[in-house]
């Protein structure tokens, strides 16, 4: 806005024309609060003239002011009461402004290490991260933890902006000795192409404006940094990735599949492949409402049809032939823990994938990463904000791609059916080789969304045969036994046994009643890992 | 990232995510408030759906102190598109002639908004309410979920959201829990105007200028739909050019001075203007992070 209000003349069907081809830079900011970022972002809304007059009014009138100017300008982006009284961010914030040549989205996360998860949030959708770094202080470990994050995120580029260079008389030699050695961290961390620039927030150079104090700074200001850097990341050229997110059927004569095409493109007549069925097709035609496209390419939300009908679903994916995803049920990732309950293998999780949503389970640990450090070491958990490697097993197979690849097809949740929190964040890096030696618990669980074990339900054949129908329905391995069977729990069965013994729980007389109270029971001593089948948008 | 331009970008976000709604849930509902957000989100939805009708119910919250032209609009809408529309009306406390004079604006929200909508999410057994909401509009959204749960009792806890990463979201809930679904989080004011002019979509007439009988009083303009607006002495109605920024209950939304009667004016006149949008809706402005205490309490 600030550019367009410098135009001499402001003709708005010009404007309109130009914002039609505008593009949208999405970019996440980490920093503590002692890093001055509130303040930054502030400055960059406020410089660049994108706060509206009542806000500032608003600030103005704030008890509350942190800094030694006549407004606060961190307030502009400190959102919840209980943030505001504490004086510090604990959540993630997203921001919006313009200038004449580029959108932005600031996704403004906090930056202490019991905000890790909060950080990861915010990474996930960015295009590119700001890390701040005092130039009192210089490097310090939470700086080291910012570029691990962001580089295990995936983000394409960083910008590294070296804050309160007021506070150290502008000068260049605190600047170039924090580059060089926040140069080899990155290098370290196998991130090249960062790029650095010393700003002060509190007076605004380099900010929105160059710093005529610091001439010695051959590069822009961070905000034309932000306008002009080239934002190409390959996604269209990429393998063809689409996951289902509907099937949509009108009428007896078309049947479309809808989805956000995740990479890559595809075009009318060009050969697929859909996952897991391993099927291979034609696209018959791109539809849209806005009607039918030649190409369809990577972050556009549309409809395909099919030349075979195929018994495709939510949950499936449609590939590109040639580079085929990875089809498999047990793989590694990187973990960011985001529950206060911390990881635990026993338990039974629900992998959110793409569009489906399967049960799994961690099983193994292979190391946790110390974020400070950086040192990888044994553990049994993660607690929350913890980082690791972990193996993880699928009830069924799913069809991905490594995380550096396809930040779409290659990123998962898990979450924790008992509380239904969103426990951890995922980032696939390779499909584990096929397990040897003797077929484990966990594995037979894993595949059949339920561990093993007996119901006694007394001597109610009516109420086996509704149990049993029951459970098979969603999934369940299950067998009636008039006896206890310990042959038939190794193998990892449900096993409803009715002879003269002592039910497993109080059962009402009623059996429809009697079955849901089994079930209720089988979940909460967490025996059945989770609904095999969800909600699904097959057909209207 | 790709080479969309910013409005696919977010136009193909949108469809992303009123598609995860209609997957993931079995009683899904779209808050419909009539307003230009509305306008753009329902276009959103025939365009995810497409060639398919939108797979759930429009619901709107009558306060019955809407304006009248926003009734007529909704009803042709309504009827022009096909829509499966329901419209709820706080029967007890419109019979109880609860207005925000009487009452106090805060208390009038609770009943015939907040109050009212919680009612008609529960009798029509909704798992998913899809909202317009946008998080530049206010300050305590810009932290809220796409995928927002609200507790038993309709509630929103800021300091216990999930984390929502990439575009996978979660929408497991427990039993009697629901939530709030919000496609167009990402989309700023600028670019809801932007979105109707280029994709020619319908709105409410009183977002454009023309002169129409206000009450003035001081720089406010306030319409005198409903006969319960106090007059205070000295003041008078007076034709004035104007129109609406942002629509709500006609008691409690004011009117802009404005000339601008086409789409274009609209968009020029918001880039020149910089004071938000919510400035004339009274209720955001009754205490100190107002919003936030009425998001807590199940207001959108």
């Amino acid at each position: 806005m600030a550019a367009l209000a410098d135009r001499p003349v402001f003709d708005v069907d010009q404007f309109l024309a130009a914002e039609k081809h505008k593009d949208l830079l999405r970019f996440t900011t980490a920093g503590s609060v002692d890093d001055g970022k509130s303040t930054l972002i502030g400055r960059l809304l406020y410089d660049s003239q994108n706060v509206y007059e009542d806000h500032i009014k608003s600030i103005a009138k704030s008890t509350v002011n942190r800094s030694a100017g006549a407004i606060d300008l961190s307030l502009l982006t400190d959102g919840l009461r209980a943030e505001r009284e504490q004086g510090i961010t604990i959540d993630v914030a997203y921001r919006y402004f313009a200038t004449h040549r580029r959108k932005f989205i600031i996704a403004d996360t906090p930056g202490h290490e019991q905000y890790t998860r909060n950080m990861a949030t915010g990474a996930s959708t960015a295009d590119l991260a700001i890390i701040l770094i005092d130039a009192r202080n210089g490097v310090q470990p939470q700086s080291r933890r910012h570029a691990y994050i962001s580089a295990l995120l995936g983000i394409p580029r960083l910008a590294i902006a070296v804050n309160k260079m007021d506070l150290v008389d502008f000068r260049q030699d605190v600047f170039d000795s924090i580059r060089r050695e926040f140069s080899s961290v990155l290098g370290r961390l196998g991130v090249s192409g960062a790029w650095f620039v010393p700003i002060s927030a509190l007076t605004g150079d380099n900010v929105v404006k160059q710093s005529r104090t610091m001439g010695w700074f051959e590069g822009p200001a961070l905000l034309e940094y932000l306008e002009t850097v080239e934002m190409a990341d390959g996604a269209e050229t990429r393998p063809f990735r689409l996951p289902v997110q509907r099937v949509i059927r009108p009428h007896q004569d078309f049947r479309g599949y809808a989805g956000q095409v995740a990479s890559g493109t595809v075009r009318a007549g060009e050969t697929v492949t859909v996952f897991p069925s391993g099927r291979t097709t034609q696209v018959k035609s791109i539809e849209s409402y806005d009607g039918p496209l030649a190409a369809a390419t990577a972050g556009m939300s549309l409809v395909v049809t099919l030349e075979d009908e195929t018994d495709i679903s939510r949950g499936d994916l449609i590939a590109g032939a040639g580079h085929a995803p990875t089809l498999s049920r047990v793989f590694e990732a990187h973990a960011v823990w985001m529950s206060e309950q911390a990881l635990d293998p026993a338990k039974p999780y629900l992998l959110r994938h793409a569009s489906e949503t399967v049960p799994a389970r961690v099983s193994a640990i292979v190391h946790r990463v110390d974020i400070n450090t950086l040192d990888h070491e044994g553990a049994a958990t993660l607690p929350m904000n913890g980082i690791g490697l972990i193996r993880v097993e699928t009830s069924r197979p799913i069809a991905f791609d490594p995380y550096r690849e396809n930040r779409i097809t290659g990123s998962a949740i898990l979450i924790d059916p008992a509380t239904n929190a969103t426990a951890g964040a995922l980032m696939i890096v390779r499909e584990h080789a096929a397990a040897s030696g003797p077929v484990t618990e966990a594995e037979r669980a894993a595949r059949y969304g339920h561990h093993p074990a007996a119901v006694f339900i007394g001597e109610r054949p009516s109420l086996a045969e509704l149990l049993e129908r029951r459970l098979f329905n969603r999934g369940a391995n299950v067998a009636v036994s008039a006896e206890p069977s310990l042959a038939l729990e190794r193998a990892g069965l449900l096993v409803i046994v009715t002879g003269g013994y002592e039910p497993s729980l109080p059962l009402s007389i009623d059996d429809e009643t009697a079955v849901d109270e089994i079930v209720g029971w089988l979940e909460e001593r967490g025996t059945l890992i989770g609904e095999q089948t969800v909600a699904d948008g097959g057909g209207i | 990232m790709s080479s969309l331009s910013h409005l696919q970008r977010l136009e193909a976000e949108s469809i992303h995510i009123l598609r995860e709604v209609a997957g993931e849930f079995q009683r899904p509902v779209m808050l419909y408030s009539i307003g230009k957000d509305s306008s753009v989100m329902l276009r959103l939805a025939q365009k995810a759906f497409w060639p398919g009708p939108i797979p759930f119910p429009l619901l709107h919250v009558d306060t019955t102190y809407k304006f009248k032209e926003m009734i007529t609009f909704r009803d042709e809408q309504a009827a022009r598109l096909g829509l499966n529309l329901i419209v709820h009306r706080s029967r007890p406390a419109v019979e109880d002639g609860v207005q925000p004079f009487a009452v106090g604006t805060q208390r009038c929200c609770q009943l015939l908004k907040t109050g009212a909508l919680l009612t008609a999410l529960r009798e029509g057994g909704y798992d998913a309410a899809i909202g317009g909401a946008r998080r530049d509009e206010e300050k305590s959204r810009a932290k809220e979920r796409i995928f927002s749960v609200r507790d038993t009792a309709g509630q929103w806890d800021p300091k216990n959201q999930r984390p929502e990463l990439w575009n996978v979201f979660n929408a497991r809930l427990k039993p009697g829990e629901s939530i709030r679904v919000f496609p167009l989080s990402n989309w700023t004011e600028l670019d809801i105007w932007q979105y109707i002019h280029v994709e020619q979509i319908p709105i409410v007439p009183l977002y454009f200028a023309k002169p129409r009988p206000m009450l003035v009083r001081g720089e406010s303009l306030i319409p005198l739909e409903q006969p319960f607006v106090p007059v205070l002495p000295g003041e008078r109605t007076e034709m004035v050019m104007c129109r609406m920024r942002s629509l709500g209950c006609s008691p409690c939304t004011g009117a802009i001075r404005s000339e601008a009667d086409t789409l274009p004016k609209i968009i020029e006149e918001i880039i020149s203007f910089r004071r938000s949008e919510r400035e004339n809706r009274v209720i955001d402005h009754d205490q100190d992070g107002s919003m936030e205490i009425k998001k807590r309490e199940g207001y959108f």
